[in-house]
């Protein structure tokens, strides 16, 4: 009892932290100076039209990098913890061979996937694939971007060990792509330092015309990079987890 | 503005809520996801502007009038990190839980508390 109180309490004095932020913050009239220089420069000076993509790849560019490395240490953090230990795959590989020794039946243990689930796991496999990558290579263009279209190609792999939990996914490969694609977002970033103003600049590619595939100076191209390392870290987690 | 941040702050009640009340690790995990979308929707409803639409530039928003016409594009960056931030987060939680039940054999957070008298002698 007193210990629901106490809770209580301390959720009560939270909201009165947070109250100020709920009675001071008017309605906002107009964008504030930073806003308005983002929305003004984004176009003119880096030729992305969707603003946000703009703030996120070049403007916050420092800000991503980091998020991409925050990303990356649970990615490690998770692979660590759930490592099998020698013991452990001993074990299994004991179990294993009892059960194929012992049992007629091999599918005993695992129940049965349905028939829709697989074909229609391998039938959409590749779509959501494209759509991923449509997603993040259309990033400085509409709503979506690298994180997004990284997210949307880990559902599909999700997807495919849903359907069939026997398959497995080469952690090699997919530390390959993640790493790879890591480094050349750096070694980009760096290119912005050498050619450019500076540390992520995507100005050192022509900027075409505004709205077209082609446009936006390296923002699609590191975009497409983010895209591709979410997607493989975050399908490394989905195998991580999925014993 | 007003139903979105209202909403918002009532998530993060929630989620703190059940954060501090609950016992399985797991709804402790669930309660903070709940808590971490209470805080994007508050971020979002901060940058939202009555009547704007959204930042990207095409042909219902000319490049011209940019800063005149669409919301601001900064809190929808930054919960896109946030979102992208609270998913790694929160696989690395539930790997933990994982892990903790692989040592005792329970979610639930009093089988883990240390026994009072050892604490005293060491």
């Amino acid at each position: 009892m007193i210990k629901r109180l106490l809770i209580l309490v301390a959720i009560a004095l939270f909201g009165l932290m947070l109250l100020p932020l709920l009675t001071d913050l008017g309605p906002f009239k107009q964008l504030t100076p930073l806003a308005t220089r983002y929305a003004e420069g984004g176009t003119g000076e880096l030729g992305a039209a969707n603003l946000v993509t703009a703030v996120v790849v070049t403007y916050r560019g420092l800000d991503t990098l980091g998020e991409v490395t925050v990303l990356f240490a649970a990615t490690a953090g998770v692979g660590f913890l759930l490592r099998k230990s020698s013991r452990q795959k001993d074990e299994e590989r004991g179990a294993a061979d009892s059960e194929e020794a012992g049992s007629a039946g091999g599918q005993a243990g695992r129940s049965p996937f349905s028939e829709i689930l697989s074909t229609g796991s391998v039938a959409l496999f590749p779509l959501i694939l494209m759509f991923g990558a449509y997603i993040f290579i259309h990033g400085h263009l509409t709503p979506g971007g690298g994180f997004q279209g990284g997210v949307v190609i880990a559902s599909g792999f999700a997807l495919l060990l849903a359907a069939n939990s026997a398959r497995r996914l080469s952690h090699g490969v997919l530390q390959l792509v993640e790493s790879l694609s890591g480094a050349v977002y750096v070694a980009l970033g760096v290119l912005g330092l050498v050619l450019a103003a500076g540390f992520l600049d995507t100005t050192f590619l022509p900027l075409g015309k505004l709205g077209q595939l082609f446009s936006a100076g390296a923002i699609p191209i590191i975009y497409s990079f983010v895209g591709l390392k979410v997607g493989s870290e975050l399908t490394n987690i989905l195998e991580s987890l999925r014993k | 503005m007003a139903i979105v941040t209202i909403l918002g702050f009532l998530l993060l009640g929630i989620g703190l809520w059940g954060m501090l009340t609950r016992k399985n690790i797991i709804k402790i995990i669930i309660g903070f996801s709940i808590m971490d979308t209470g805080v994007h929707l508050i971020i979002v409803s901060v940058g939202y502007l009555w009547g704007r639409t959204a930042p990207i530039i095409d042909a219902a928003v000319p490049q011209a009038q940019a800063a005149q016409r669409v919301v601001d594009p900064i809190p929808s960056a930054l919960v896109l990190t946030a979102i992208v931030i609270g998913l790694a987060v929160t696989a690395l939680m539930l790997s933990y839980a994982v892990q903790m039940h692989r040592s005792r054999g329970s979610l639930n957070i009093d089988d883990f508390r240390l026994p009072v008298r050892k604490r005293g002698e060491a």
